[in-house]
């Protein structure tokens, strides 16, 4: 293996790791919101339901766009 | 599950069963991303079953109901009750000589049903000792979250009547 191939995996090995990185602390933050909406719907306040559940869906397209970023570049390396 | 079509000439099953140990890696990684995706859409339905709830959840609708006379219960005694429905069981005090008050018997933590310590004039949840005022309904110690449901009372006559529920 080259120089410039092992580089290039350690970059991408690099850029793996950052993705599930985000993918966790957003998955974290979506953990927090939901408590935190439940809470406040069970207290009697519906009106934080709206934004809460966008931002969760926001949360969501994040994650996924960082998957298939994962699962793309996961699978470079292995092209023929 | 795949998010994308493979790019490898393998067939799928080859390779996230794969038999180099170096390859594993990698399949461990991309299905731990998607494992984390997955969670993060349940969190998302989640919340979207919250908003459904807020949304589609009927008012409830608060009759006027008689729920002792004036002077029926002794001074610092209780009586139980339910309302606004059969299954919402509330608490009457008498916390003073011309003083009523209600509350919802559910506790704010896991709905355990709280009740009145005259000794320490408080209401208690015994299961995780979770202690209430009796004054307002606010919590003084212990998990729950927020104040018990006070049941809004109105004297007419001799009659105690209930007229609705405040929430926190």
């Amino acid at each position: 293996m080259s120089n410039l191939e092992r580089s290039k995996q350690r970059r991408g090995l690099v850029a793996i790791n950052g993705a599930i990185t985000f993918i966790i602390i957003l998955l974290i933050f979506q953990i927090w919101l939901l408590g935190a909406t439940l809470e406040t719907f069970l207290a009697g306040h519906p009106g934080a339901v709206l934004p809460a559940t966008i931002f969760s869906g926001l949360g969501f397209l994040g994650c996924l766009a960082l998957s298939v970023f994962v699962t793309r570049l996961d699978h470079e390396p292995r092209k023929p | 599950m795949s998010l994308l079509p493979s790019t490898s000439k393998e067939p799928l099953w080859r390779e996230e069963f794969s038999v180099f140990a170096s390859d594993e890696r990698h399949v461990t990684r991309r299905q731990f991303a998607k494992f984390l995706t997955l969670a993060s859409l349940g969190m998302f339905v989640g919340n979207l079953w919250v908003l459904a709830k807020a949304y589609f959840a009927r008012t409830p609708s608060f009759p006027s109901v008689e729920v002792g006379k004036v002077g029926e219960i002794p001074v610092r005694g209780v009586k139980l009750f339910t309302y606004p429905t059969p299954k919402d069981h509330c608490i009457l005090i008498r916390s003073g000589e011309d003083e009523y008050v209600a509350y919802s018997q559910k506790c704010t933590h896991l709905s355990c049903a709280v009740y009145f310590s005259a000794k320490d004039d408080r209401l208690e949840c015994p299961c995780h000792q979770g202690f209430f005022s009796v004054r307002d309904g606010s919590v003084l110690q212990g998990p729950p979250p927020r104040r018990l449901p006070q049941i809004t009372l109105e004297r007419n006559g001799a009659r105690l009547l209930a007229l609705g529920v405040k929430e926190s």
